[in-house]
């Protein structure tokens, strides 16, 4: 069994032996700039939308108080997307938040692929069941 | 209201949310959602849409500055999810059936709480001694750095932790915030983790569980392009900007401030629920 100490490095490792290369800290820096990445050009993806919205929409009365005309298309993961394409400003704004919701279930999923390496399989699995809910309130019956 | 000025005044509201989120450390979902429904008149279920996302945003953006100080514990982290993210699909489940007002009552109890918790002492109390036999075979003892360099600690009480987790996830998927007051208390009180490694895991969680709770309320047609889009991106530059001019040592009386306009919410929230205004 690992002792704490070595699965804990205060600098990245500096020889590049598989065995530690692959530590928490180092999997952990890569995925904290990949999520980085994600929630900017995700938030680029909203603004362009967003200016889009107000460019069509700015000038119509809203109140926020109901959301009935919110239309149905835009719900689902594969509706959002192929409106996006057809500019339209809502299903842009949508995608970007899909992406947004997207980049912890990628964290997950880069975390079950860490563990592996790492040849920790009780990790492998613990990782695999918090996939598992992230997909089922995704793509599962609607509730 | 045109759309434009009203997606500006949204906007603006998320951004000092965002910030102040950010300078007291408490998360900008605990005021967004009551500013939201307050001020603008939405939604409850609706607000709390918005806010989900806009927690996503925060935790995901914030990953890269939390893992260079060398606090987070992955597997303390991972293993806990299971709880909130099953108990975030349970609060999302119920929200999107639940009346309003009455949801607004739960809110307005939770701000109160949030508060309360806000102003207790940081007690840095990590568990020492001999190590907890569930807690070793799950790997959660670990090493964090301290000024007189790495320092161990041994994780205790994980069943009543993972309990306490459910319980977290369940609010944040039935109100739209975080609860990363909740997820500290469980893992420094109860599970006895070093106050720094708690609240870098508790960020780090927060994304993962709100986001099991945002594929609820987008299938169920809750999140909202018009809405969401102002609120992402005001809690983002808020937060963001937060980050730069954050001086710890000095935020003790901005928690104070903050704690008791959270505290006004909860009251004006729970009166709201009962007159039926929401």
């Amino acid at each position: 069994m690992k002792s704490p100490a070595q699965s804990w490095s205060p600098k990245p490792a500096r020889s590049w032996s598989p065995k530690n290369v692959w530590t928490d800290q180092r999997v952990e820096t890569i995925i904290g700039n990949l999520l980085r990445t994600g929630v900017l050009l995700s938030g680029a993806i909203v603004l362009f939308g967003g200016i889009l919205y107000l460019i069509q929409y700015g000038h119509v009365s809203a109140h926020y108080s109901g959301f009935n005309a919110n239309r149905a298309e835009l719900h689902a993961v594969g509706p959002v997307v192929r409106q996006a394409f057809h500019l339209d400003s809502r299903a842009i704004i949508q995608l970007g938040l899909l992406l947004l919701i997207a980049t912890p279930v990628v964290r997950v999923a880069f975390s079950i692929a860490a563990f592996a390496l790492e040849r920790d399989w009780l990790y492998v699995w613990v990782a695999l069941i918090v996939f598992a809910i992230l997909m089922f309130s995704l793509f599962g019956p609607a509730l | 209201m045109p759309t434009l000025e009203l997606v500006l005044l949204v906007w603006l509201g998320s951004f000092f949310a965002g910030l102040l989120g950010s300078l007291t450390g408490l998360g900008g979902g605990v005021v967004i959602v009551p500013l939201l429904v307050l001020a603008f008149g939405v939604d409850i279920r609706y607000a709390a849409g918005a806010s989900l996302i806009s927690v996503i945003a925060t935790s995901s953006g914030a990953a890269a500055a939390y893992t260079k100080e060398g606090y987070s514990n992955i597997r303390i982290g991972m293993f806990l999810e299971v709880a909130t993210t099953a108990g975030a699909i349970l609060g999302a489940f119920l929200a999107v059936r639940m009346a309003t007002n009455v949801l607004g009552v739960i809110f307005g109890v939770v701000l109160i709480v949030s508060a309360l918790l806000s102003i207790r002492e940081k007690s840095e109390q990590p568990g020492a001694g001999r190590p907890d036999s569930l807690a070793s075979r799950l790997r959660m003892d670990s090493v964090y750095p301290t000024a007189q360099g790495p320092r161990s600690y041994h994780v205790r009480h994980v069943p009543a932790g993972f309990t306490m987790m459910f319980g977290a996830g369940a609010i944040s998927g039935l109100l739209g915030i975080g609860s990363g007051a909740f997820k500290v208390l469980a893992l420094d009180q109860v599970m006895r983790v070093p106050f720094k490694v708690s609240t870098t895991t508790s960020n780090f969680m927060i994304g993962v569980t709100a986001a099991a709770s945002a594929g609820i309320y987008l299938r169920r047609g809750f999140i909202t392009p018009g809405l969401a889009m102002p609120v992402v991106l005001g809690v983002l530059l808020g937060s963001v900007l937060g980050t730069f001019i954050l001086v710890r040592a000095r935020t003790r009386w901005l928690r104070l401030i903050f704690g008791l306009v959270i505290l006004a919410l909860g009251i004006e929230m729970i009166y709201g629920g009962f007159t039926g205004k929401l």
